[in-house]
């Protein structure tokens, strides 16, 4: 798929925008389980992105996804930032070339990798993956969002085994991983942002 | 410099710091040493910019040896490896070994001039199997 300026620069306004609005809610969520700082990581990266919002619309969709994961990669700090970097700059290479779900089945292999993780962990996976088998059913856009808000509210009862919040073992459950939260937003707002220009 | 460099990454610049004053008590100047701790804006956290450049810093043509803490240490350092690209990246290792234990071994392995295979192996032998 492509997306022209006008659209890229919409979208990066909303998902950054979002992000943002939703630093304290994800902070909050890291704080019961991990170590308070995916919100304040995220927004960081959001803003680097923000500034530089018309440079990367300018650019074809599978570039721009390749510099704003690089700009992830350089400025969220946490292990977020290789995460969701690894993710944008893997939908980058395939965004163009192949369908859109197959292009995200590769991103989300690509961040497990990263991760070392696997759905299931109790991590962003566990949105991602489904969004993978959502788009592969084709469901319409309509049904995704509170398809992935399901997703992420999944990862609640789950023990996490990756990340810092795999330390607190049993203590982990009952908690909605703040990775697989944040996921969920940017999903959510890109499709919201697209639904009926594509 | 031909002995294997040491790099130290830490969520805090003090721990890495300090890590990185013990490393130099015990093998003074034969080894290639850099540190560095704290996020992009200073905070608790890891920078890949930060490890890039200590990377460069500590770059030795033996090879260069991480040391990391926490969880985001490990990844944001795997990610600065696979940014370097090749051939470099095939010169870095990231250790699964305590931080200050690790550090302190392995460089005192790279002192005696060992390669980078045995710099990884001797401090991850602090790691329980």
């Amino acid at each position: 798929m492509t997306l022209p300026p006008a659209i890229l620069s919409a979208l990066i306004d909303r998902v950054t925008g979002e992000i943002i609005a939703h630093a304290d809610e994800l902070t909050a969520l890291d704080a019961a389980i991990g170590d308070s700082d995916h919100g304040v990581n995220m927004k960081r990266g959001a803003e680097a992105v923000r500034a530089e919002r018309d440079a990367f619309a300018a650019k074809p969709l599978g570039e721009a996804l390749k510099a704003i994961g690089t700009k992830l990669v350089m400025t969220i700090g946490g292990a977020s930032g290789p995460l969701y970097g690894t993710l944008a700059m893997s939908l980058g290479r395939e965004i163009e070339s192949g369908s859109l779900a197959e292009a995200l089945a590769h991103a989300t292999d690509a961040v497990a990798a990263r991760g070392k993780s696997t759905v299931g962990q109790k991590t962003m996976l566990d949105v991602l993956y489904p969004a993978v088998e959502a788009l592969r059913q084709g469901k319409v856009p309509s049904e995704l969002p509170a398809l992935l808000d399901a997703a992420a509210e999944s990862t609640i009862p789950m023990k996490a085994l990756r990340g810092r919040a795999s330390f607190l073992g049993e203590r982990s459950v009952g908690h909605m991983d703040p990775g697989a939260r944040s996921a969920a937003i940017i999903a959510n707002t890109i499709v919201k942002t697209l639904e009926g220009t594509l | 410099m031909s002995n294997v460099g040491i790099v130290i990454v830490s969520h805090s610049p003090l721990v890495a710091q300090g890590a990185a004053d013990m490393v130099r008590q015990m093998v003074s100047h034969d080894v290639p040493l850099a540190w560095c701790g704290g996020d992009p804006s200073g905070g608790l956290g890891t920078s890949v910019e930060d490890i890039l450049a200590a990377i460069e810093r500590a770059w030795s043509d033996a090879g260069v040896a991480i040391l990391v803490d926490l969880g985001g240490a490990e990844t944001n350092s795997e990610m600065a490896v696979e940014m370097l690209g090749e051939p470099r990246a095939g010169k870095v290792v990231v250790c699964n070994a305590p931080i200050v234990e690790g550090a302190v071994m392995a460089a005192t392995e790279a002192s005696g001039g060992a390669t980078l295979a045995q710099v990884l192996a001797t401090a991850q032998e602090l790691m329980p199997a």
